[in-house]
């Protein structure tokens, strides 16, 4: 199965730790389209940096929209307004750290 | 390369540093033109102000202007007074009169329904034929869908599912803005785009909504309000006593 690589940064008045960062995407996920969207998507984080807040999600390819509107309608994480920009999407993970040079 | 424009921020315009950071968020993210709603009666050192911000971070500001009409009669008279001043005109249809004056009117560029109730929804079959002949586009704000949650946003998307499938039918041109009032609510407009599969639009036609249809609307304006305008595909080439050598 083709896989593909979303980095991301966390904007937020407070630290954000990798395990919120991976519930509020999945909660988001199940919110938009249901268990069965979210079983297509095989979402994994791949790597969280908590200082620099900024981190790689990896899903199938036929879900990367899915998972970007998902991402994108994240509003709070704690109580606590967040925002998740997409940096950048790509195949590999050398072609991403490339592309949005992490 | 797309040019990605984003013609609906709404910050306050009196908090110049919340203006700073959101117009610096949206050169960040990768848009190319702005537009920032003024109130009709700014002032030309306020808009002084905000084009040099933009310029700052190499964007090009829009001037646009909201309406919130209550009788199509305002809406009118809105518009004879302000057209001129603004290079985009959006006009925020709260009834049902108001929405097919606004549709039927040329001078109008963007119709907006604000409301997340069905029923205060008028972008029907009726509204989408005479939008369509008036060239005036459908503007779907995403700031409103961010931040809805649970069974007002499922209205939404419903809402926005039959209005695109109507803007489709009758070639009525859809533009996504982010009607931002804040930096939480912007996004990149390739997260918009994900998000617009939400309510049936491709990823095609969402992008084209963030870039192309913007961009055309605002070079016709532009080369309406241009001093050389006459009609169009009429415009003044030379004036008399513009080149005494010649």
């Amino acid at each position: 199965m083709r896989k593909r690589y979303l980095a991301f940064r966390v904007v937020s008045a407070q630290s954000v730790n990798k395990r919120d960062v991976t519930d509020a995407v999945w909660n988001a996920i199940l919110k938009l389209f249901g268990e069965y969207g979210a079983s297509q998507t095989n979402l994994a984080l791949i790597e969280y940096d908590q200082e620099k807040s900024w981190g790689i999600i990896r899903c199938s390819r036929r879900t990367v929209e899915m998972v970007r509107a998902s991402i994108a309608s994240v509003t709070e994480i704690n109580e606590t307004t967040v925002v998740i920009h997409v940096l950048g999407v790509s195949g590999t993970l050398k072609a991403l750290r490339r592309k949005v040079s992490l | 390369m797309k040019r990605f424009v984003d013609l609906h921020l709404q910050p306050s315009i009196k908090d110049l540093t919340q203006v700073k950071n959101m117009v610096s968020l949206a050169s960040e993210l990768g848009y190319h033109m702005i537009g920032i709603t003024l109130p009709p009666n700014v002032t030309r050192d306020t808009v002084k102000q905000l084009q040099s911000i933009c310029n700052n971070v190499k964007l090009n500001l829009i001037r646009r202007v909201d309406f919130f009409p209550k009788t199509p009669r305002e809406l009118l008279y809105n518009l004879s007074r302000f057209r001129r001043k603004f290079e985009v005109i959006s006009v925020v249809c709260t009834s049902k009169a108001v929405a097919r004056q606004a549709a039927k009117d040329r001078r109008v560029d963007f119709l907006s329904f604000p409301s997340t109730n069905p029923r205060q929804r008028f972008f029907d079959h009726a509204e989408g034929e005479l939008a369509s002949k008036a060239f005036s586009s459908l503007e779907i704000d995403m700031a409103p869908l961010i931040s809805s949650k649970s069974f007002q946003k499922i209205r939404l998307l419903s809402s926005l599912r039959k209005e695109v499938k109507i803007a489709r039918k009758f070639d009525v041109p859809v533009t996504i803005s982010s009607g931002a009032t804040n930096t939480h609510l912007i996004r990149g407009p390739y997260d918009y785009a994900a998000i617009a599969a939400l309510f049936d639009m491709t990823t095609p036609l969402a992008l084209h909504a963030l870039s192309e249809t913007p961009l055309t609307i605002v070079q016709r304006n532009r080369e309406k309000l241009s001093p050389n305008f006459v009609a169009p595909g009429i415009r003044v080439v030379r004036r008399k006593n513009c080149c005494p050598n010649a």
